[in-house]
């Protein structure tokens, strides 16, 4: 389990190209951005602490489903409160939260309470967006814009900088076409080159979006349309990192100076690409549901050091 | 990172493990055969893919599956809001003609409605 995908493609490569990531069952990732470029640090409370208390912290979280109850989670919310706990717990205090979306899971007003009152416990800033389940709201997205949407444009997307690292979040789960996949559209695009025009190539770049940029698995529709466009906008940039949720489970790729990185739900697992006739809420032994769950935290080192990323589970 | 599980060993072993709820879910797969204008949602999947009907039936999609999902017309025509477990939405066709619909959440789903 500690060895993983992005072990293996370290050989050769220099460490400021590569994305290390190290797993573990339960709680989440510590990303730790040294130069810009992720990599993972160890354990959270261990190695992680050590290192991350020269560099900057944050958390990413995903797909929370809150009002999921069926039988691969019948207490979505209950797992949730689990991963804040261990948020709180953390040794060194992360500056902030992203969340990929899938907050709720059907978009009720009492969904989003829930979320808002348990994610409020961390005393931490959280930049959302959007997943395909915030959005079924009767008009379509507008209880997502109305809670979180403020500063945003069009469907929620924005950016922000913190601790010379430029983010990005996108929204790629509207207006999707029959028989496609994610869609960020012209609009959003048209933004983002906006966004990134003038800055420089040394700006490390943090992109995120619920569904994956790139075209994971199109039979289940783990994929964006119009992604490469945005990953075209990015390329020029010596360090780009892209965080998604949607398919509640651990995937990293790495392409060049590019970091790919998928997140762990808080609410039930997924099936790996394929293995599956459908890629529905996995059941897995309510012992072992708790190793599927987690969070993932990031750590960004000042100077030309790689981005450190650690996924923990709730179990652990 | 992942271990890739032989299906079948897989299968056994969730089989092993959830006895109980295995039995559940089978008795659950029992219950009322699919009725004739009847659309259901099982897997992420349209069933049938193409369904005929003459003009004036109302067809009913009915969600199975423990994720939600919706209805959408390509052309607009028709949209259901988000079919929770066992929701289900109903749209009388009027009129001939040939309408490809999709989930909104997972366009991926698709499926066709023949008005003869």
């Amino acid at each position: 389990m500690a060895k993983t995908a992005a072990d293996d493609q370290i050989k050769g490569v220099g460490r400021r190209d590569v994305l290390e990531c190290m797993v573990w069952a339960g709680t989440g990732v510590l990303w730790t951005v040294s130069g810009g470029v992720p990599h993972s640090i160890g354990l959270i409370g261990e190695a992680a602490a050590a290192e991350a208390v020269s560099g900057f912290t944050f958390l990413q979280m995903s797909d929370s489903h809150i009002g999921f109850d069926k039988a691969a989670n019948p207490d979505a919310l209950g797992t949730l409160r689990e991963a804040v706990a261990k948020v709180k717990a953390m040794p060194v205090k992360p500056s902030f939260i992203i969340h990929t979306g899938d907050i709720t899971h059907l978009s009720r007003p009492a969904e989003f309470d829930n979320a808002d009152k348990v994610f409020g416990e961390t005393g931490l800033q959280v930049h959302w967006v959007p997943g395909e389940h915030d959005i079924i709201d009767e008009d379509r997205g507008k209880a997502y814009l109305d809670r979180y949407g403020k500063g945003a444009k069009g469907a929620g997307w924005y950016s922000y900088d913190d601790h010379g690292v430029h983010f990005i979040g996108l929204v790629n789960v509207v207006d999707l076409k029959a028989g496609g996949l994610g869609n960020l559209g012209a609009e959003q695009l048209a933004w983002l080159e906006a966004d990134l025009k003038g800055r420089s190539n040394s700006t490390p770049i943090v992109v995120f979006s619920h569904i994956p940029l790139y075209v994971l698995y199109r039979e289940w529709g783990w994929g964006t349309d119009d992604g490469q466009r945005a990953l075209d906008l990015l390329k020029r940039f010596g360090s780009v990192t892209v965080l998604n949720g949607h398919i509640h489970q651990l995937a990293q790729k790495v392409e060049g100076k590019m970091t790919f990185h998928t997140a762990l739900s808080t609410a039930f697992p997924q099936p790996a690409p394929g293995s599956a006739p459908s890629p529905g809420p996995m059941l897995v032994p309510a012992d072992q549901l708790r190793s599927k769950l987690g969070l993932s935290t990031v750590t960004v080192m000042q100077g030309n050091k790689p981005l450190a990323i650690i996924d923990k589970t709730l179990a652990g | 990172m992942r271990k890739f599980v032989n299906p079948s060993r897989r299968a056994v072993l969730i089989a092993l493990l959830l006895g109980p709820i295995a039995g559940a879910c089978l008795a659950y797969g029992a219950r009322a055969a699919q009725a004739p204008n009847e659309v259901v949602i099982d897997n992420f999947t349209f069933g049938p893919h193409d369904l005929t009907v003459p003009a004036g039936t109302t067809v009913k999609w009915v969600n199975h599956d423990d994720i939600p999902h919706t209805v959408i017309a390509s052309d607009k025509s028709f949209r259901s809001k988000a079919l929770d477990t066992d929701d289900s939405y109903s749209f009388t066709f009027t009129g001939p003609g040939t309408f490809s619909y999709f989930c909104g959440l997972h366009p991926q789903m698709t499926g066709t409605i023949i008005v003869k």
